[in-house]
């Protein structure tokens, strides 16, 4: 009904505001569920694990006493898998993503592309497992070994960092791509002073998201055969001679934190239950700080990028 | 257009159906375009479109365009929005071929070596080397103030920093900027003004040495000043480049130009000397659209 007189219209806005204070609290409460779990399942963790927090327990090998186990293994299997990762993901998904804004011209394969990626994103991690152990580690011969679990998991985030790259691409406007074929440019010269650098920051996040999933994964990892308990750490990547780059570490068995996770929860005694919380803790905390690395690079680039 | 009426009756042109260019334009359909031959003092013609017609996939943008371009002379495309102005600029430097489904007939000539630019052989990107364009919006990249400039030489395969830096001054006193950023010139581009941002695309095409230079509404998202600023540089550069520009602004084709044409539902209605057109047009739509009475 619309309001005749004054009084009928603040009336009305009483009433509109009310809705709106409805609205608040329902999405502040949403919010805090949210929050609130991931800090009570964060902090029973670091509780429950704190006293294991020493020095020692991120330079100690695993053992059968729960006291002197550490996570030396698993978290370096952990950065070693990552870096396999990002180097597998990062170059095939920004090049497969920049071909399909950039390069291919739309028809009814691209958009089959374009389908397949998006739903590529949502198949289950172990049924890549299955596929890695199949391909990489019997079809190719790579074996149970970093390299394996790097281009896994580099399989598994692929789909995140190529819908992250198209995005990042598409938020480009067309105006700034003329300007640059207007003064000549090949497609790859806008590709590469253009297009990569200004999408790099939402390439970044995108990689970024994908690393966080990744370092978490358990089930595939476990299907193409990593070791639980591990009391070795791979050949340094640093070699001691030129060019000092040593590759033999890609062949190596190895562990990551998920899974020395996994390995100490199903034990029965208390103290193993203990470790579990503190590798918990610890592998949240390196989680956030992928995240908050993105944030800060994708803060510093986005202050020269604007139009 | 005040006198418009007087000044017809006394200088009314003759109304033969004619081609517009000197040399290259050969049996224009278009009839109504005037005949600059029968004016004094024809400049010689950089570019020309002859019967060119553009589609958009299934849709004809452009109907049979025969067009000259003169040599270090503005020439203004004037008419109301979807007649064809920009799609015909744009033309000129193949920007269509970024995007599927359009479809060029007839040619653009570009003199003197009879180039056609439209020709599926001629490379979009050699034509876009030699014809530089100015957009509606400015569009610096999102780089330095130096970088925007010399982007052009670069693609060009130019590293030497001494010559970068001689063509990025040059150009900047070209665009009548060098002033104004002499002292910045790694500040990020976007800082700048938007008239200096507009001056600043202009540079960049500049830094080129095109043979022709488009501009596609470049003061419409300008303020006054900025917009008389990028005018009277349009008028200093005349002496150096040819120029093709559209333009929303009959005000604006008035005092920038020297030739104008007039179009409408992707056709040219009239073509002629800038001051000719607005004064004495011989067609009554022009007429129409100039004073107001539509568009």
């Amino acid at each position: 009904m619309i309001p005749a007189d004054l009084s009928g219209i603040q009336r009305i806005i009483r009433r509109n505001k009310r809705r709106d204070l409805i609205f608040a609290i329902f999405g502040f409460i949403a919010l805090l569920i949210g929050v609130l779990t991931f800090l009570a399942l964060f902090l029973q963790m670091a509780f429950a694990g704190w006293e294991r927090l020493t020095p020692e327990f991120f330079t100690s090998f695993p053992s059968r006493r729960a006291g002197q186990a550490g996570i030396l293994s698993a978290w370096v299997g952990s950065v070693l898998v990552m870096l396999v990762t990002a180097v597998s993901a990062v170059p095939l998904g920004v090049a497969a993503g920049v071909y399909l804004e950039e390069y291919a011209t739309r028809s009814l394969v691209t958009d089959l592309i374009e389908i397949n990626v998006t739903n590529l994103a949502g198949v289950p991690s172990i049924v890549y497992g299955l596929l890695a152990l199949g391909v990489f580690v019997y079809a190719f011969g790579l074996g149970q070994s970093i390299l394996s679990a790097g281009l896994t998991l580099g399989l598994l985030i692929l789909p995140v960092v190529i819908v992250a790259t198209r995005e990042a691409i598409r938020s480009i406007p067309q105006h700034i791509r003329e300007g640059a074929y207007a003064l000549g440019a090949t497609r790859w010269q806008v590709t590469r002073d253009h297009i990569v650098p200004y999408s790099m920051p939402g390439i970044l996040t995108g990689v970024i998201i994908g690393m966080s999933r990744a370092i978490g994964e358990t089930a595939p990892v476990i299907t193409i055969g990593a070791l639980t308990f591990i009391a070795f750490l791979p050949e340094s990547p640093i070699g001691p001679e030129f060019p000092w780059l040593n590759f033999e570490w890609l062949k190596s068995g190895f562990t990551v934190m998920p899974i020395q996770m996994f390995n100490w929860t199903s034990r029965p005694e208390e103290a193993f239950q203990q470790n579990a919380a503190a590798a918990g803790f610890v592998l949240v905390l390196m989680t956030l700080a992928m995240n908050a690395i993105s944030i800060w690079i994708r803060y510093h680039l986005r202050k020269d990028i604007k139009w | 257009m005040v006198g418009n009426i007087a000044m017809r009756s006394i200088d009314r042109p003759d109304r033969q159906a004619a081609t517009p260019t000197a040399a290259s334009v050969a049996g224009a359909p278009n009839a109504h375009a005037r005949d600059a031959r029968s004016l004094p003092d024809t400049p010689p013609v950089k570019a020309a479109a002859e019967n060119f017609s553009f589609y958009y996939g299934q849709f004809q943008a452009l109907k049979s365009i025969t067009l000259p371009v003169y040599e270090k002379h503005v020439t203004a495309l004037i008419g109301p929005s979807g007649c064809g102005k920009s799609t015909l600029l744009r033309a000129c430097n193949r920007m269509h071929d970024l995007y599927p489904g359009n479809r060029y007939e007839g040619a653009i000539r570009l003199l003197p070596d009879n180039t056609n630019l439209l020709d599926p052989a001629v490379d979009p990107i050699e034509v876009r080397m030699r014809i530089g364009m100015v957009f509606q919006k400015p569009n610096p990249f999102p780089k330095s103030i130096y970088e925007n400039v010399a982007y052009g030489l670069r693609i060009r395969g130019e590293k030497s920093r001494s010559v970068l830096d001689g063509r990025v001054e040059e150009a900047l006193k070209g665009a009548a900027l060098w002033a104004e950023v002499a002292h910045r010139l790694n500040e990020p581009a976007f800082a700048l003004s938007g008239g200096q941002q507009q001056r600043l695309c202009i540079a960049r095409c500049l830094a080129t040495d095109p043979e022709v230079l488009l501009f596609d509404e470049p003061t419409s998202a300008l303020d006054p000043i900025a917009t008389a600023s990028i005018e009277e540089l349009i008028d200093q550069l005349r002496q150096k480049v040819t120029i093709l520009i559209v333009t929303h602004n009959m005000q604006q084709a008035a005092r920038v130009s020297d030739f104008t044409a007039y179009m409408y539902l992707g056709e040219l209605i009239e073509f002629g000397r800038t001051r000719q057109l607005f004064v004495n047009p011989v067609r009554r739509e022009t007429e129409d659209y100039i004073t107001g009475r539509f568009g």
